[in-house]
């Protein structure tokens, strides 16, 4: 700052003008808890466990998310199913299916991973509380109630995309995903190369 | 009366804690104690002027450079040593004899018929013009009747500001060999560019 | 009434009126910063935010007071209570209005009132340098010695400039002053010592683009880094009633105090002053979200070499026209 700055007043008057008229600006800050911003069509939130029509749990207990997840957040053991008390349809069950939502990365692939599309991945993210233990997300808490009916299915969300993205379910481990497969980006389905492997196009900007 | 007694008090004690404090920071408190007190004293003697000067000088310019200097030696943590606080037994005697020349001074000026109060004083309020001691006054007074002591005074204070400059920068360059600010500019731009090694 | 109860009612009304447009100053303050930067600002607790002044104060008082191990804690303890004291008393020489009768609105009507203002505010300065001191750490003291330095040297202009307006007025009384702004303010015939005030002004109150006493970006939070809880809400009220303090002096000195503008006398004079201080407040606001932060060596330059001179010159030309005018 040499002396012709240091005097430089007409400098100094444009400067206040600018931040005067900035006071009556609109701004642009959305009033979070009340207003909510729409985010986007396939948004990675909390985790779901869905059932079927007729309240069986779609889980199978295959451990496929809990070995694709890359943050190790999702232990699942299984239980064969007791024939008087049928938990799924197949022969297995989870008897304790859980997800640190702390380690979770939200990418989405134990979504891709899932054979039955058991478990999703819902736009719901206010998940703050005070205490670690309680982002440990159990059976119960994931699961959808029995009253709440089915859960959301992946690809029926509002913005979702085409049921002929079904086959994603096929990829069956992450080498699969190494190969060149975005698995957390589903959009519309340009090619399909190889059995499980599909070249997509990123879904349109919802309006 | 009474206001004087406590001020006085705190006087003392003020000057007594200025003395006596191990870490030098304390004295400077309590000696800011101290002028503050003073003032006050000065303003029961209707010297308002005085009063006010005395904050603004004393305790607003010259003790604030005492803070400084103390933070800046960061001597203000560790304690004065004990040694120069512990005066020889010869200023003993010599401590009694003005103590006693103070008590007779005082005395004596108890003793003698009070002098004949300023006219304008009883009634008017503190430092209202004409007044003795007020702003007006004392400024006229300062300007006319003591203005050769005001000006030596001011003469030797400038003395004393050009003395500091000659004898602390005895290394400033000449007008020639001195870079122009725009220079200095340059080379500091130039400095960060390099990644501040110089 | 004895006079000591009137001027302790006197004193608790304008301690109340102080504290609590210290807290709404704050409001008003992060309110404008947020809309000038294109934000809301605060607006959670109570209707427009209204109640954020009381959230910060509950939030202040409940958090650990913390001394650290290094500081000294006699000096630590007193720094912010010397800081907070002197800007509240000078409260006790300000005028805020007068009454038709010509009495004025103010605890004590000092006659060298714009001097102990000075005198009060010089001592202001200790606050900040033993509470810098004391907290026995590096960038609280270098915070405190840039601060000492920055005040020593801006109050010289600022009693310059305003040795221009007490020419004028011919007094040192603060009513004396207004009442001698009845024609036309002084803004007008000392203009630059108004511009030499408002810039001493921001920098003796520590304020942006001044504000190098607690420059975070490179002392953390200066002077007051190792304070928390009530202590720091102490330096926090003592900067914002500095900041209302010269906002009343500029009104006082430059702006014709309480005296209505253009014959507008239906309007009582306190309105007319507190709407004059809100002006200069909100000035503040505004050089603090429009200005970037100086450097200190071109601080203490600009202070010395361009406002002490240009003070000193309108102090001589101010005096040699009243002598052969007035």
């Amino acid at each position: 700052m040499t002396r012709k700055h240091l005097f430089n007043v007409g400098a100094l008057l444009r400067g206040l003008s600018i931040t005067f008229g900035y006071m009556f600006r609109r701004k642009p800050t959305i009033q979070y808890p009340s207003v909510k911003k729409q985010h986007a069509p396939r948004f990675h939130g909390l985790h779901e466990l869905r059932r079927y029509g007729d309240g069986k749990e779609r889980c199978i207990g295959c451990e496929l998310c809990s070995s694709v997840c890359p943050a190790n957040a999702i232990t699942v053991i299984g239980a064969e199913n007791a024939p008087t008390d049928r938990r799924s349809p197949g022969e297995r069950y989870a008897a304790r299916y859980e997800i640190d939502e702390l380690r979770c990365i939200f990418c989405g692939m134990c979504e891709e991973a899932c054979p039955t599309d058991a478990i999703v991945l819902t736009p719901r993210f206010e998940m703050a509380d005070y205490r670690r233990g309680s982002f440990v997300y159990d059976k119960d808490r994931l699961l959808v109630p029995p009253a709440a009916g089915v859960g959301t299915p992946p690809d029926e969300r509002p913005g979702g995309i085409p049921g002929d993205l079904g086959r994603v379910a096929e990829i069956k481990s992450t080498v699969d995903v190494a190969k060149g497969y975005s698995a957390t980006w589903r959009g519309e389905v340009l090619k399909t190369q190889r059995k499980g492997l599909a070249i997509i196009k990123p879904p349109q900007e919802a309006s | 009366m009474i206001a004087f007694s406590i001020l006085g008090a705190i006087l003392v004690a003020s000057a007594v804690w200025t003395i006596s404090a191990r870490k030098p920071v304390y004295s400077v408190v309590a000696l800011l104690v101290n002028f503050a007190t003073l003032a006050v004293f000065y303003v029961t003697l209707s010297a308002e002027f005085l009063a006010v000067i005395q904050i603004i000088v004393y305790s607003g310019a010259i003790l604030v450079l005492f803070v400084f200097v103390i933070a800046l030696l960061s001597s203000g943590v560790a304690p004065f040593s004990a040694g120069p606080n512990r005066l020889p037994m010869i200023w003993l005697p010599a401590g009694i004899v003005v103590l006693s020349a103070l008590v007779f001074v005082i005395h004596a000026i108890a003793a003698a018929p009070a002098p004949p109060a300023p006219a304008a004083s009883p009634g008017g309020p503190v430092g209202a013009p004409g007044v003795f001691g007020s702003v007006a006054d004392f400024g006229k007074a300062l300007f006319t009747v003591h203005i050769l002591p005001f000006e030596v005074t001011a003469l030797i204070l400038m003395v004393a500001v050009i003395g500091v400059i000659t004898l602390t920068s005895e290394h400033i360059p000449s007008a020639a060999s001195r870079k122009s600010e725009a220079q200095v500019d340059r080379e500091m731009r130039e400095a960060i560019l390099r990644g501040g090694e110089r | 009434m004895p006079w000591w109860l009137e001027v302790l009612i006197k004193s608790a009304i304008l301690l109340f009126v102080v504290v609590t447009s210290f807290a709404y100053a704050m409001l008003v303050e992060r309110k404008v910063l947020g809309w000038m930067q294109l934000r809301p600002g605060p607006n959670r607790v109570g209707p427009w935010g209204l109640m954020q002044p009381a959230a910060d104060a509950a939030k202040l008082m409940l958090k650990e007071d913390l001394t650290p191990k290094t500081a000294d804690p006699l000096i630590y303890k007193l720094a912010p209570f010397i800081s907070l004291l002197t800007a509240f008393s000078v409260y006790a020489v300000i005028p805020f209005g007068a009454s038709s009768t010509g009495a004025t609105w103010a605890i004590g009507n000092v006659n060298a009132g714009i001097l102990l203002i000075l005198a009060i505010a010089s001592i202001g300065v200790y606050g900040i340098s033993l509470g810098g001191w004391a907290s026995g750490s590096k960038y609280p003291l270098l915070g405190s010695v840039r601060s000492t330095a920055q005040m020593i040297s801006y109050e010289l202009a600022m009693a310059l400039s305003f040795v221009g307006v007490l020419i004028l007025a011919g007094t040192t009384s603060l009513d004396g002053i207004v009442n001698a702004q009845l024609r036309w303010w002084f803004v007008v015939p000392q203009f630059f010592g108004f511009l030499i005030y408002v810039i001493t002004a921001v920098a003796e109150t520590n304020r942006a683009p001044f504000d190098l006493v607690e420059a975070e970006t490179e002392l953390v939070a200066g002077f007051h880094t190792e304070y928390s809880g009530l202590r720091f809400g102490l330096f926090f009220i003592a900067e914002y009633v500095n900041m209302l303090t010269v906002s009343c002096i500029a009104a006082l000195l430059f702006f014709g105090g309480w005296n209505a503008p253009f014959g507008l006398t239906m309007v009582p004079g306190v309105v007319w002053f507190i709407l004059k201080v809100c002006c200069f407040m909100f000035f503040y606001i505004w050089l603090r979200a429009t200005l970037p932060r100086l450097r200190y060596d071109r601080l203490m330059a600009f202070g010395w070499k361009v406002l002490l001179p240009v003070a000193v010159l309108n102090l001589i030309v101010t005096a040699i026209v009243v002598a052969y005018h007035g």
